[in-house]
């Protein structure tokens, strides 16, 4: 890789224009004073040529739409991720893979827990029919899955993992407000650790705010956002329970 | 009289509504021999109990637990607490407080019958005054100001703090917006009991509290002077305080409660008899007050696939309207649910959404149909939600929706901000001007793809009622006939307050209900078109 191409930033029409799109909205009317406080924040956020296409009164607020050019860029080199360790398995594969690696069915647990009532992505991962024409681990001859529903305090699922002898535990959080899922997710590892099962569980979690680094600063051994479907789970507790075996 | 886009064979769909009929009668039985804890609480606010103790714990929970714990709740109540006041010659709510300290309701003597009786007649009168003056209140008002039009736009606000709240409603309705929901905190519907006093602090939402309806009320009554319509409230009456949230509804003027007959059970795990009990008095309460009901279909599509399932959709909608009309809600007063689902990559699902729209639309044509908007395929993709929710907008205009839940362009991300729902009445007011009268210039095909997609739900629905109907509903809900979920008979929350009524229990406000609705205590049939 040249320095040339390592160091990118947003590509609009030609390479390096640093184009982005932005929109929010302000606290006060639309007008002269909100327009030039919006291109400010957007100067503030490090974009140049900052362009209002779209100025709209919300009753008191103002809604934004600008583009501009940002005078960053990001260092590829930098960044350590191995991306051949991402590709998932198909459906067969991981199959194949779980019978010839553990020889026996692995056994996954998933909720939505805490207060969370919306099983919407637990069930795109964990129900028969899947996702998106991916298959949820029901599905899966050689994973025994137990979906618990929502709103299941941090106590049973843990309990249910230990009756269930569990390999792993999945647990959905979609709808939050002002973080409280990651005080929930803290507490769960905090709780696995004082029962002793941290060691024996790979735990996941998914959601919409959820991503692998918030997952791991969290004690979770991986964590699913966005576009995630079944054997994007399935792949990766396949190979990490091998690994742990 | 909306467009008759579709074909519909009128044998079957009588033959659905008396399968449905059946179906809730059957429920309706077994409805009549209990009572909850929840029921009785709300008599207990009926008849003025309002506050919490030192602790504080509501006082109407005071109270109800105190009988029930005694053993003695299944008199209801009414009658301990008229019991009460003529023994003492206190109102209920001195009562209340004294029985939050040393009071025991049942150690005091019996007293004269008549007076009792006298005493339960002038609290239930005083509570169902409230609630007619409410009602014309509302009347007057809609006179006045009148209202939007069809499909009426309904957003949310989530915010946990009610006062802010306030502002984001007042700004959606100056946007065009016509309905207001205010969405509960997270998990409130598992709470048996009802928090007091405003709150500043909920998690995915503000809790349900009668001094928060009560300010959201006022400023929507500001900001309908303002906007020269009648901006409606809606709340949850769902969950373990079904019907006690019924009555703070009817006595703060919310206008819409979702009150769904079988959410409870499937979607939050409650007790079978217990929702089914508490959900025929939140009716009754709804149905006195002139509040629409809002029913839960949609949510079986979150669970269940959109189109091998359209058709339990549809036979839920009659299930809730025969639920409805045996606690009566007239049709007007029928929100009953459906969902724009499918996939947007399927071949032809607009065509299989119009297909199914138009066919619960002109089956229950008196009915305000609440439509709700994609969310089990919206992505995060924000560009590719917005027009998802265009799609969505059409199909309503054309099918000639009531009530028109806006999907936001944030679906599936957080709470909407304020320039999601902007955007989102932006793209709901274009759509449905642009294409308002599209539905009288246009007929469907008569062997097309939509109305032989409507003829093949109808005749699932007939089959699969007539099943229900064999089996019983609590059997067909503990095998999983409604949204891919299983509930037990006799598992899930809140089982432990349901009672059996003594032969000598009482409902007061129950029955003064019952009797000028029109609609027997002794279970007849109700009123079907």
């Amino acid at each position: 890789m040249s320095s040339n191409d390592r160091m990118i930033k947003p590509y609009g029409d030609s390479w390096g224009d640093g184009q982005v799109q932005l929109s929010f909205t302000l606290p006060i009317p639309a007008g002269p004073k909100a327009l030039e406080a919006a291109k400010r924040f957007a100067a503030q956020m490090g974009l140049q040529g900052v362009q209002v296409t779209h100025m709209k009164d919300l009753y008191g607020f103002s809604h934004f739409i600008l583009y501009g050019s940002s005078e960053y860029s990001i260092d590829l080199e930098q960044i350590a991720i191995n991306e051949d360790a991402d590709e998932a398995m198909s459906f067969d594969e991981v199959n194949s893979f779980i019978e010839a690696e553990i020889g026996r069915k692995i056994v996954v647990v998933g909720a939505c827990t805490g207060t969370d009532a919306h099983t919407v992505g637990l069930d795109a991962i964990m129900n028969m029919k899947g996702y998106d024409g991916d298959y949820g681990l029901e599905r899966y001859p050689m994973i025994e899955a137990h979906n618990l529903g929502s709103q299941v305090p941090n106590e049973i699922l843990l309990q249910k993992a230990r009756e269930l002898k569990a390999d792993a535990i999945l647990v959905s959080q979609v709808v939050t407000q002002k973080n409280v899922h990651i005080q929930n997710l803290t507490e769960l590892v905090e709780m696995a650790e004082a029962e002793g099962l941290r060691q024996s569980l790979i735990m996941v979690v998914g959601g919409p705010r959820i991503d692998r680094a918030l997952a791991t600063e969290l004690g979770f051994d991986a964590g699913f956002g966005p576009g995630t479907t079944a054997r994007h789970v399935s792949t990766f507790l396949a190979r990490e329970l091998v690994r742990k075996l | 009289m909306h467009n008759q886009l579709l074909r519909l064979d009128h044998e079957k769909v009588q033959r659905a509504r008396q399968l449905a009929q059946a179906i809730a009668l059957e429920v309706q039985e077994d409805i009549l021999r209990h009572t909850t804890v929840s029921v009785e609480r709300t008599v207990a606010r009926f008849f003025g109990i309002d506050g919490t103790n030192q602790e504080g714990i509501p006082l109407a929970n005071v109270v109800v637990d105190q009988v029930l714990q005694a053993g003695h709740l299944d008199r209801g109540i009414a009658f301990w607490l008229a019991n009460a006041v003529v023994a003492l010659d206190r109102t209920p709510q001195q009562i209340a407080e004294a029985a939050g300290k040393e009071l025991r309701l049942c150690e005091l003597p019996m007293q004269d019958p008549h007076a009792v009786s006298k005493v339960m007649e002038v609290y239930t009168e005083e509570a169902l005054a409230a609630i007619r003056a409410q009602r014309q209140r509302r009347e007057a008002l809609q006179e006045k100001l009148g209202r939007g039009e069809e499909p009426l736009k309904y957003v949310i606000v989530a915010s946990g703090n009610i006062f802010a709240d306030v502002d984001q409603a007042k700004t959606a309705a100056r946007q065009g917006a016509d309905i207001i929901a205010v969405i509960r905190t997270t998990a409130q519907s598992l709470l048996d009991y009802v928090p007091y006093g405003t709150t500043t602090e909920g998690f995915g939402g503000t809790y349900a509290t009668q001094a928060n309806f009560r300010v959201m009320r006022k400023a929507l009554d500001e900001v309908s002077e303002e906007v020269g319509r009648y901006i409606h409230l809606v709340n949850y009456c769902s969950g373990l305080c079904m019907p006690e949230i019924a009555a703070m509804g009817a006595l703060e003027r919310l206008d819409m409660m979702l009150n769904d007959a079988m959410y409870g059970i499937l979607f939050r795990d409650i007790n079978m008899e217990r929702t089914f009990a508490d959900q025929y008095f939140s009716r009754l309460i709804n149905a006195y007050a002139g509040i629409v009901i809002n029913t839960g279909e949609d949510n079986y599509l979150t669970t269940a696939d959109a189109f091998e399932q359209a058709h339990t959709v549809l036979a839920s909608n009659f299930i809730n309207e025969q639920m409805g009309l045996v606690a009566g809600l007239q049709n007007w007063q029928l929100g009953l649910g459906h969902a724009f689902e499918l996939d947007p990559k399927m071949k032809n699902g607009f065509l299989y959404e119009l297909a199914i729209a138009q066919t619960i639309r002109q089956i229950f044509p008196e009915a305000p149909l609440k439509y709700m908007p994609p969310t089990k395929h919206m992505t995060g993709d924000i560009f590719m939600g917005h027009v998802q929710n265009a799609m969505f907008n059409l199909a309503s205009v054309i099918t000639g929706q009531s009530i028109h839940l806006l999907g936001m362009l944030t679906e599936a991300i957080h709470t909407p901000h304020l320039s999601d729902r902007s955007l989102s009445l932006e793209n709901a007011n274009y759509v449905m001007e642009n294409a308002r009268d599209l539905a009288k210039e246009i007929s469907f095909k008569p062997d097309g793809l939509i109305q032989r997609r409507s003829e093949a739900i109808v005749d699932q629905v007939v089959d699969f009622l007539a099943e229900i109907e064999v089996k019983g509903l609590k059997t067909a809900i503990s095998e999983g006939y409604f949204a891919d979920i299983r509930r037990s008979k006799d598992g899930g929350k809140g089982g432990d307050g349901v009672i059996l009524k003594a032969s000598d229990y009482v409902n007061p406000v129950m029955d003064r209900m019952q009797r000028e609705l029109g609609v027997s205590p002794s279970c007849e049939r109700g009123e079907t078109r």
